[in-house]
C-alpha cells in the first residue's frame, strides 16, 4: 500500500486516499488523428520495469489530481509534481538520474 | 506418559487452578498454560487427527507453527474451529473439542483412509479429476466429503467485538526476545517513536529456556529488567499477544492483537486490527526448528526437541518418561540436559553426524547420557504413542542394530529463520551453506518509498543462532532502524553473552540416507496435509520440478501451518530427487498472514449498520413511514414502491403508475447528480463533455444531454439547464454524480487547465420532488406563488420563484411523458416541500411512486436508463440517438473513437422495441435468438432484451431491446426463448421503442 504527497495539499496521502489513473503525460488524439494515433492514445500504454510516470488524483482528501514519478521495481517515489504540465520538471528528471546512476554504481 | 512436574514451569501460576473441558472431559491447569501444555500436563498426548489419513497426533510443536494440535473452540456465537492448542492461552471454562475425527478421538472411522493411503498418492486430486465423470460423482466425491474438512464451519453470528487500529511509528520492533528487545532498547534511546510487538503472552523468547548469560544476568532476569526500562521509555510502546501478520509497500504492516483471547467477555474487543505506517521494520522474529524425516516421525509422543524442552521448562510439562533424542546439530543436547535434570530417563542421544564433538554434547555425555555417533532412526514403533524405536545407522538403508524402548522422541533437524515478514515486501534470501538455512540477504532488502531497504533483521531471523550473536545482530539492527530514520543512538555497545563453542551441523533432510520406498511411505513432511517424502518423490518423477507446482500437487505447505515446520525440508527432498542444490529449487512465496487471523478482525467494525454507510434523502424518514419498499441504488435507499395493506409489489406499482398516468404523483428526486458548472469557458466545456451543443442552450432553458468516454460509450445522460450566462446546471444519473463530477475534475485539471472553469457537485444541497401527472399544476398551484402556467414556464424551460414560501426552482422536463415539474428547494426544506405537496395533492388523487413506477414509465415512452439501455458497449447511435450527437462540433468527448469502423457499422445490434404476441412479459435479461448454433451447440444469438415490464397502461408486456439490424426490422417477429425445461420461447414483435404518446402531447400542456 503506497503513500504518495499530493502536490497541492502536502498531505502524505495513503492509497486508500488516492484513486489511480493511469498512464501520465498522454497526449490526446481527437478528430483528424488517424488510426494509428488515436489507438496509441487510446490504448497502448509503458508498462516499464523501472520509472513510472502515473497519475493520481487524492479523491478522498483535496481531490486534485497529480503525477508521480515511481520505480515499479523498488516502489521508490522519486517525486510528485501537479498534473498541469506536459512533462516531467526538469529537477525531477535530474533527481531520477541521479538516482539510478547512483544506483547502477552501487 | 506425559506429567506435570513439580519445580518446573516458569509461566505458570500454580497458586490459581483452572478447569476447561476437552472433549467433554474436564481436566484442571493453571493461569499460564497454554491448552497444549495443559493437555500433555493431564497426560493426554494425542490432540488430534491429521486431515487426510485421520492418523493420531500429538503436538509435534509449542508454537505457531504447530500443525496437528488443532481444536474447535468455544460453543454458540463464540465457536472457531482449527485454533492451534499451542498457542490457545488456557483460562477458567475453556471448552474445546478434537477435530477430523469421527465418531471420537481415539476411534475414528476415517483412519481407513489410512489402509487406502496408497491409493491416495499426490496429486490425488488432480487424478481424480482426469477420471470419469461418473467415478468422480459417486465413487470419489461421496468418499471424500465424508472424511474431509478441517475444524466445523461456525453456525450462529460472531457475538464479539473486534477494532481497527491505525498508529504510527518511526520503528516497529517484531518479535519480543533478547534480539528484538535488544533492538528496541538501541532505537529507542534515539527517541524516536518505537513499537515492539510479540505474538506470545510472554516477553523474552526462547533465552529463558535455552539458558546462558547475559550482561552477567540469567536471561529471565535481564529481560525483565529490559522490560521494565522500555515501559518507563515515553517513546517506546510495548504490545504482547501481537503477531506481524504482514509487511505491504512502503512500511505499512498489519499487526494482529488478541486482545482477549484468554479474557473472554471481559467487555474488551476479543481482536484488534493495527493498521500501521513504519518507517523502519525490525524483524526479530526468531527461527523454527525442523523435524527430521524418518518413518513415523508423526506418531504422538514425536515432537520437535525445542518443544519439549519448552513444554518442560516453561509449563512444567514433561513429554515421556524414557525418551529418546535424535538430531543432526547441537541444539538437542539441550533437551537430553533438560530433561535429564527434570529426573526424566533419557535412553539415547542418536545424533547423525559420525564424529560429535561439541560442548553441549561432552556435558550430556558427562551426565551419563549415551550418545549414539552416525545413527539415525530407522522406524518409531507405535500408533497411538510411541513404544520404542529402531536404531540404524544414517549412512545406511535402514537395517536396525539395535531398538531402545522409548515413550518419546525429540527430534531436531536444524532451524529456519522465520523470513515471512522479509520476504512478503520483495526482500530476498540466500542459503547459508555453513547452517544449511535460509537466511535474508541484507544487500536485497524490501524497498520503500525512499527506495531504501526498510526491513532489517536482527537475531535468529538473520541466521545468528547463538545467544551472544543474536544479541550482536538485534543491537545493529536497531541502531541501523533509527540511523535511517534521522535518529542518534546513544547506547553504543551491544549486550553481551559468552560465545558458544558449536559443532557445525550436518544437514540430514532422509533419515537414514538411503531408505527405501517403504519407510519414505512413512516419512512425513507436512504433518497436516500428511505429505510424505515418497508424495514430493513421486511428483518429482511425475515432472513437478518447479517447486510451486509440486506444493499445489502434493498440497505441501498448504495446510493452516502454512510450510512453517517443515518446508525447508520439503524442498530438499525435492532438491535431492531432481538432482539439485537446494538454492536452485529456491522456497515458495511468502505470503500474509503470518498466522492465520480471525475474518471478523479483518472486518473491524464494519459489520450491521456499520457495514456500509447509508445515504438518506431529506425526506427518507416519510418513505419509511410510509411503508416504503427500498431499493439499495449506490450508497442511497430509495423506495421502490409504496404498498399499501395487502398489495403485492408490482400490484402497488401498476396503481402507482396508473394514479400518475390519470391523477398526479410524487417522486423524490433528491438523489439525481447536481454538479453547476460555472466560469467564461464554462460552455466550451460543456460541448467537449456532452455530445450535443450545451454551449448554444439559452439561459432559462433545459437541453437533454449525453456524455460518452473518450472510447466512445455512453457514460451518463441527464437534463442540463442554463442558469446563467457563464452557469450551467447539470443533472446526471443517481448513482454517477460523484463518478461524473470526477471525470469533469479530470478533464479540467489534466487536459484544459487553463479553460477558466468551476465545478461543484451540489448533489446532497437540493432536494428534488418530481410532481407528475396530468393534475400537477393544479397541485402547485394550490401551494402559491409562482406562475407556473404553459405561457409563462413552457415545457424545457425553468424559473425560480417562491413556492408555499419556499425558495425553489422549478424544471418543466420530464421522464414520464406526463406534464411534469421537478422542483429544486434547499436540502433542509425538502420535506417541507414534500409534506405540503402532499396536502395540497389531497384534493387531486396525489400519491407518492417509486423507482419501479418511474421505469415502468419511462420505458412506456421509450426512454433509455443508463446501465439498462448501456453496459459499457453502448454507444448512442446504437440507441437511436443521433439527434442527441452534433454533427457541427469539431470536437468532443468519444467523437473521434465512434469514427472508428466498427463503431459506424450498420451490423451493430441497435435499440428497438419488442410487443410479445401473446401479451406476456418476457424475462429480465433475456436473449432473442437467431437460426442455427455454435461451436458449443449453444443457440446463435441476434439480440438482447434491456428493459422489460408489464405496462400497465397498455396492460401488456413491453420491452425494448438491442437487435442486429433492429430499426431496419420493424413488423418482424423475433423468438425469446425462457430458462426451464419444456418451456415455450415467446414470440415477439419488433416495434418502436415508444409506446404511448408518440407526438409527446401528454407532456406539453
Ligand atoms: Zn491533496
Amino acid at each position: 500500500m503506497l503513500t504518495l504527497e499530493c502536490p497541492y495539499c502536502g498531505i502524505k496521502a495513503d492509497e486508500t486516499e488516492l484513486a489511480p489513473g493511469g498512464e501520465a503525460h498522454l497526449k490526446r488524439q481527437g478528430p483528424g488523428a488517424s488510426d494509428e494515433e488515436f489507438e496509441g492514445y487510446m490504448f497502448a500504454r509503458a508498462n516499464p520495469k523501472g520509472v513510472h510516470f502515473e497519475r493520481w488524483r487524492h479523491a478522498m482528501g483535496c481531490g486534485k489530481w497529480f503525477l508521480a514519478a515511481r520505480d515499479t521495481v523498488t516502489l521508490e517515489v522519486y517525486g510528485t509534481y501537479p498534473a498541469q504540465t506536459a512533462a516531467p520538471p526538469k529537477a525531477l528528471m535530474e533527481k531520477i538520474e541521479k538516482r539510478q546512476s547512483d544506483r547502477g554504481g552501487k | 506418559m506425559s506429567a506435570r512436574l513439580e519445580g518446573w514451569g516458569r509461566l505458570i501460576d500454580r497458586s490459581e487452578p483452572l478447569t476447561y473441558s476437552f472433549n467433554g472431559r474436564d481436566l484442571r491447569g493453571y493461569r499460564g498454560d497454554t491448552l497444549a501444555s495443559a493437555l500433555l500436563a493431564a497426560g493426554q498426548v494425542m490432540q488430534g487427527r491429521s486431515f487426510k489419513y485421520h492418523r493420531p497426533r500429538g503436538p509435534v510443536a509449542a508454537g505457531a507453527e504447530e500443525p496437528n494440535a488443532l481444536v474447535n473452540l468455544g460453543q454458540g456465537a463464540r465457536f472457531e474451529p482449527d485454533q492451534r492448542a499451542t498457542t490457545t492461552e488456557l483460562f477458567e471454562g475453556l471448552v474445546a473439542e478434537s477435530q477430523n475425527h469421527w465418531p471420537s478421538l481415539d476411534f475414528d472411522v476415517g483412519v481407513v483412509n489410512n489402509a487406502l493411503a496408497r491409493f491416495l498418492p499426490a496429486g490425488f486430486y488432480n487424478k481424480t479429476f482426469m477420471a470419469p465423470r461418473g467415478a468422480w460423482k459417486h465413487v470419489f466425491e461421496p468418499a471424500i466429503r465424508q472424511s474431509a474438512g478441517l475444524g466445523r464451519a461456525p453456525k450462529a453470528a460472531d457475538a464479539d467485538r473486534y477494532e481497527h487500529l491505525y498508529a504510527h511509528y518511526d520503528v516497529v520492533v517484531v518479535g519480543g526476545g533478547v534480539a528484538g528487545l535488544t533492538a528496541a532498547r538501541a532505537a529507542a534511546t534515539s527517541g524516536l517513536r518505537v513499537l515492539v510487538m510479540e505474538q506470545a503472552p510472554h516477553w523474552g523468547g526462547r533465552a529463558p529456556v535455552d539458558g546462558g548469560e547475559i550482561d552477567r544476568l540469567d536471561p529471565e532476569g535481564w529481560v525483565r529488567n529490559v522490560v521494565e526500562e522500555l515501559e518507563k521509555a515515553k517513546n517506546v510502546t510495548l504490545r504482547r499477544r501481537m503477531m506481524a501478520a504482514g509487511v505491504y509497500d512502503h512500511g505499512y504492516l498489519i499487526g494482529y492483537e488478541r486482545v482477549a483471547d484468554h479474557t473472554p467477555l471481559d467487555g474488551r474487543p476479543r481482536h484488534r486490527l493495527w493498521r500501521i505506517r513504519a518507517g523502519r521494520i525490525v524483524t526479530a522474529t526468531g527461527a523454527i526448528e525442523r523435524p527430521l524425516a524418518f518413518a513415523g516421525n508423526d506418531v504422538p509422543g514425536v515432537m520437535l526437541a525445542s518443544a519439549m524442552r519448552d513444554y518442560l521448562v516453561n509449563w512444567g510439562a514433561a513429554v515421556g518418561r524414557r525418551v529418546v533424542v535424535v538430531t543432526n546439530n547441537d541444539d538437542a543436547y539441550r533437551t537430553a540436559l533438560a530433561m535429564h535434570e527434570a529426573g526424566r530417563e533419557v535412553a539415547a542421544v542418536l545424533d547423525a553426524r559420525p564424529l560429535v564433538t561439541g560442548a553441549l554434547a561432552t556435558r550430556v555425555r558427562e551426565a551419563g547420557i549415551r550418545v549414539l555417533e552416525g545413527r539415525a532412526i530407522a522406524k518409531v514403533h507405535g500408533r497411538k504413542g510411541v513404544t520404542g524405536v529402531a536404531v540404524t545407522a544414517q549412512a545406511g538403508a535402514g537395517g536396525a542394530v539395535e531398538e531402545i524402548g522409548c515413550d518419546a522422541v525429540a527430534m531436531s533437524g536444524g532451524w529456519s529463520p522465520v523470513v515471512h515478514l522479509w520476504s512478503h515486501c520483495g526482500g530476498k534470501l540466500v542459503w547459508d551453506e555453513a547452517q544449511a538455512l535460509f537466511r535474508p540477504d541484507p544487500s536485497r532488502p524490501p524497498t520503500g518509498a525512499d527506495g531504501e531497504g526498510f526491513v532489517v533483521t536482527a537475531g535468529a531471523a538473520s541466521g545468528a543462532l547463538t545467544l551472544a550473536g543474536a544479541l550482536a545482530d538485534g543491537h545493529d539492527a536497531g541502531k541501523a532502524a533509527a540511523k535511517a530514520m534521522g535518529g542518534k543512538v546513544t547506547r553504543k555497545a551491544a549486550p553481551k553473552a559468552e560465545p558458544e563453542e558449536a559443532q557445525p551441523i550436518l544437514p540430514v533432510w532422509i533419515m537414514p540416507a538411503e531408505a527405501g520406498p517403504e519407510l519414505k511411505a512413512k516419512m512425513w513432511l507436512d504433518f497436516q496435509n500428511d505429505v510424505k517424502v515418497s508424495d514430493v518423490e513421486l511428483a518429482a518423477r511425475e515432472g513437478y520440478e518447479s517447486v510451486e507446482h509440486t506444493k499445489r500437487y502434493t498440497t505441501l505447505g498448504m495446510a493452516t501451518d502454512q510450510g512453517k515446520l517443515s518446508n525447508i525440508n520439503g524442498l530438499a527432498v525435492l532438491s535431492q530427487a531432481l538432482g539439485q542444490d537446494i538454492p536452485a529449487t529456491g522456497t515458495t512465496t511468502f505470503r500474509p498472514p503470518y498466522t492465520p487471523i480471525s475474518m471478523a478482525s479483518i472486518a473491524g467494525e464494519a459489520r450491521g449498520e456499520l457495514f456500509q454507510p447509508l445515504r438518506r434523502s431529506p425526506i427518507h424518514d416519510w418513505h419509511e413511514a410510509n411503508g416504503a419498499h427500498w431499493e439499495p441504488v449506490g450508497h442511497w435507499r430509495r423506495p421502490y414502491t409504496y404498498p399499501r395493506g395487502a398489495e403485492t409489489l408490482a400490484e402497488a406499482v401498476n396503481r402507482e403508475v396508473n394514479n400518475t398516468r390519470a391523477n398526479v404523483g410524487l417522486l423524490d428526486a433528491s438523489t439525481l447528480g447536481k454538479i453547476v458548472v460555472k466560469g467564461p469557458d464554462a460552455g466550451r466545456f460543456l460541448d467537449m463533455m456532452y455530445t450535443n451543443v450545451m454551449s448554444s442552450l439559452p439561459v432559462g432553458k433545459c437541453r437533454y444531454g449525453l456524455m460518452c468516454s473518450e472510447n466512445g460509450f455512453l457514460i451518463d445522460d441527464g437534463v442540463v439547464a442554463r442558469l446563467a450566462e457563464d452557469t450551467w446546471l447539470c443533472h446526471t444519473t443517481t448513482g454517477g454524480a460523484d463518478r461524473i463530477h470526477g471525470h469533469m475534475e479530470d478533464w479540467l485539471q489534466c487536459e484544459w487547465w487553463d479553460w477558466k472553469v468551476y465545478t461543484a457537485n451540489l448533489t446532497e444541497q437540493f432536494a428534488q420532488i418530481g410532481v407528475v401527472g396530468p393534475k400537477a399544476r393544479a397541485v402547485l398551484e394550490a401551494l402559491g406563488g409562482m406562475d407556473l402556467s404553459k405561457e409563462a414556464l413552457p415545457f424545457m424551460h425553468w424559473a425560480e420563484g417562491e413556492l408555499a414560501g419556499i425558495p425553489a426552482r422549478v424544471f418543466r422536463i420530464s421522464f414520464s411523458g406526463e406534464l411534469s415539474y421537478e422542483i429544486a428547494v434547499p436540502a433542509g426544506r425538502g420535506r417541507e416541500l414534500w409534506d405540503r405537496l402532499v396536502e395540497a395533492g389531497e384534493a387531486h388523487g396525489v400519491m407518492p411512486y417509486g423507482t419501479e413506477a418511474l421505469h415502468v414509465m419511462r420505458a412506456e415512452k421509450g426512454f433509455i436508463m443508463i446501465g439498462d439501455e448501456t453496459d459499457g458497449t453502448v454507444i448512442p447511435q446504437d440507441l437511436g440517438l443521433n439527434w442527441a450527437i452534433s454533427k457541427k462540433k469539431e470536437d468532443f468527448l468519444g467523437k473521434r473513437a465512434q469514427e472508428r469502423p466498427h463503431m459506424a457499422d450498420p451490423e451493430r445490434w441497435k435499440l428497438i422495441g419488442l410487443e410479445t404476441l401473446d401479451g406476456s412479459v418476457i424475462p429480465d435479461g433475456a436473449y432473442i435468438v437467431a437460426d442455427g448454433v455454435n461451436e458449443n451447440g449453444q443457440r446463435n444469438t441476434q439480440g438482447r432484451v434491456t428493459s422489460t415490464y408489464f405496462s400497465p397502461t397498455l396492460g401488456r408486456g413491453i420491452a425494448m431491446a438491442l437487435l442486429h439490424r433492429g430499426p431496419e426490422r420493424m413488423g418482424e417477429e423475433v423468438e425469446i426463448p425462457v430458462l426451464g425445461a419444456g418451456k415455450a420461447p415467446i414470440r415477439a414483435r419488433v416495434v418502436e421503442t415508444c409506446f404511448f404518446d408518440k407526438p409527446g402531447a401528454k407532456q406539453d400542456v
